[in-house]
């Protein structure tokens, strides 16, 4: 095994006497797709902006690239493409432009640019787009093109923080489309993201974080199987408390969450029985997903 | 002042010059209203005060008071080019618009960015001086060999305000701020620095003050070239300059370091 893209050990920062990462440690395997999978404030962004050398931790040890950070950041830099959170492209450029511009970052000659720009606009679907203004695009258009941008050093690792937040669910699935592509030709991915199905279906492995501190780590389907392992029962309406005294000798586990019953049951069929007659209620069966796994973990839900 | 502020620091001497491309590319976009406004302003400073005020007060220094007043208009105008770029423009870079935070993301350093924005306002410093010095030089109030000599002052002048203004904006909390620098700092330096009379006719205690203050040392040596005189201690008002430029320059890097970095 190689040496690992991305290694934390033992990570902490504090702001204001507040942990934000909280002795983190996780490595990132070269070629897989890592997810930090958390609500807002669990220090997703924090992390992401260490590993771009951006804000250095006040304790423990990180490399990345093989390159020890924050020290020697610009040297791992020239190596990662970033999608930042809020889009930063120039709107004032046109597509081809903004490329040119962050080329020259680089170190990259205006030719070179241009011998690059094809390709990257076909891979962000933005092919009829080239003299257009940044101003004039969509919101999606816009995160395809910051992508398209990431990639303009050839980056041999890609640091996403949220990078389908504020989209349109088409425009999303062409983003996620799109990073799977770039999966596939080999490149390593650190996405965080708050989205329960983007981490599903992206991310090789997760590490769950919550107030800065990794609560679980592991495959998807890995930890939904450990820490669920069953069918998931949703009941809208009605009394929760009541409810769970009713269906509690047949279920695994019961978490109340808002109006929200979540009734684990590895015999469903049990559950709905139970229930069967009663007025106003409304009953959603379904497999289990990352989302139960962070209720199971924090007792709460996931804010969206 | 560890490694971390060492990592800051602009990592060879050419990596600022795709930050400043992009502000050219920028500029280029809306370069004839920004022409326009950067010289009005001077121009009419220049003939209104060179005319207006030349009638009642004569020769001053043994030049026509619009000649001897042209050098302090480009020095001043050098000055406020590259103050007002530095401060609004690239404040809108570093804060709204977000522009320092995606070239943070390249192998390109604070450092590099903090030299670049610099290099692009002293650019604009040299814009606006120089053509001051063209239109002074084509009316006869100045020799056609100072443009020449004019250049390297004006740019000069243009890098050290830059370089103070970047330490301005590396503490301003918003643009609210900015108008302490310019009213308490930029606006008396005008008058204390010899741009519109002599400093020698300064109380004795002010003229010590402007020898201290950058605009007097670049007001000196523009007004020497373009009245072709000899100045005294050029070597002095030169490193003067370079003190001004070079300084701060270390300062706010370390500033922007703890306001972006952290």
């Amino acid at each position: 095994m190689s040496t690992p893209a991305i290694e934390l050990t033992g990570v902490t920062k504090s702001f204001g006497g507040k942990n934000v990462v909280d002795r983190l440690s996780f490595a990132v395997a070269s070629g897989e797709c890592f997810g930090l999978l958390g609500p807002n404030g669990a220090g997703k962004s924090t992390i992401a902006r260490m590993v771009l050398g951006m804000v250095p931790p006040d304790s423990g040890n990180m490399t990345v690239l093989g390159e020890p950070m924050p020290t020697r950041g610009r040297l791992a830099r020239a190596r990662i493409g970033v999608v930042p959170q809020f889009d930063n492209l120039e709107l004032e450029f046109t597509v081809r432009e903004n490329l040119l511009v962050f080329g020259r970052y680089f170190n990259k000659s205006a030719r070179e640019i241009q011998a690059l720009v094809p390709a990257l606009l076909e891979f962000a679907r933005l092919e009829g787009k080239a003299d257009a203004r940044v101003s004039e695009l969509s919101g999606g258009m816009k995160r395809r093109l910051t992508l398209a941008r990431a990639l303009i050093n050839d980056p041999h690792l890609l640091v996403m923080d949220e990078p389908t937040t504020g989209l349109d669910p088409h425009a999303r699935h062409l983003v996620w489309e799109r990073l799977r592509l770039l999966l596939a030709r080999g490149k390593t991915i650190l996405l965080t993201t708050h989205f329960m199905e983007e981490a599903e279906r992206l991310c090789d492995r997760l590490c769950v974080l919550e107030a800065g501190r990794k609560i679980a780590e592991g495959e998807p389907h890995t930890l939904i199987d450990e820490q669920i392992g069953c069918d998931v029962i949703e009941v809208y309406g009605g009394n929760p408390h009541e409810l769970s005294a009713v269906i509690k000798p047949y279920a695994r586990r019961i978490e109340v969450s808002g109006e929200t019953l979540y009734c684990y049951a590895p015999e469903p069929e049990q559950v709905r029985v139970q229930l069967r007659g009663r007025a106003g209620l409304r009953l959603l069966q379904r497999p289990p997903n990352l989302e139960d796994v962070f209720l199971r973990l924090t007792g709460r839900e996931m804010e969206k | 002042m560890g490694e971390g502020y060492m990592a800051a620091m602009p990592t060879n001497g050419y990596n600022w010059v795709a930050v400043w491309r992009r502000n050219y590319l920028a500029w280029r976009k809306v370069a004839l209203a920004s022409l326009l406004g950067n010289l009005v302003d001077p121009m009419t400073n220049l003939f209104g005060l060179g005319f207006g005020l030349g009638i009642i007060v004569g020769r001053v220094d043994g030049a026509s008071y619009i000649a001897f007043l042209a050098a302090g208009m480009v020095a001043t105008s050098a000055m406020t080019s590259a103050t007002f770029e530095a401060m609004y423009a690239a404040f809108a870079r570093m804060d709204a618009k977000r522009t320092w935070e995606a070239i943070l993301c390249t192998q390109l350093t604070l450092g590099d960015i903090v030299l670049g924005e610099m290099a692009w306002a002293a650019t604009k410093a040299v814009l606006a001086g120089t053509t001051i010095v063209i239109v002074a030089t084509t009316l006869g109030y100045a020799a056609w060999p100072s443009i020449l000599y004019a250049l390297p002052a004006i740019a000069l002048t243009g890098l050290a305000f830059a370089s103070l203004a970047m330490v301005v904006i590396s503490l301003a909390p918003t643009y609210d701020y900015f108008v302490f620098y310019q009213t308490l700092v930029i606006t008396p330096m005008i008058f204390l620095c010899g741009a519109v009379f002599p400093v020698a006719h300064l109380p004795s205690g002010f003229q010590s003050v402007a020898g201290l203050l950058p605009l007097a040392h670049s007001v000196v040596l523009i007004r020497a070239v373009m009245l072709e005189r000899q100045a005294d201690d050029v070597a002095m008002h030169i490193g003067a300059l370079c003190m001004y430029a070079v300084l701060p320059f270390f300062l706010s890097t370390a500033l922007f370091r703890r306001r972006l970095m952290r």
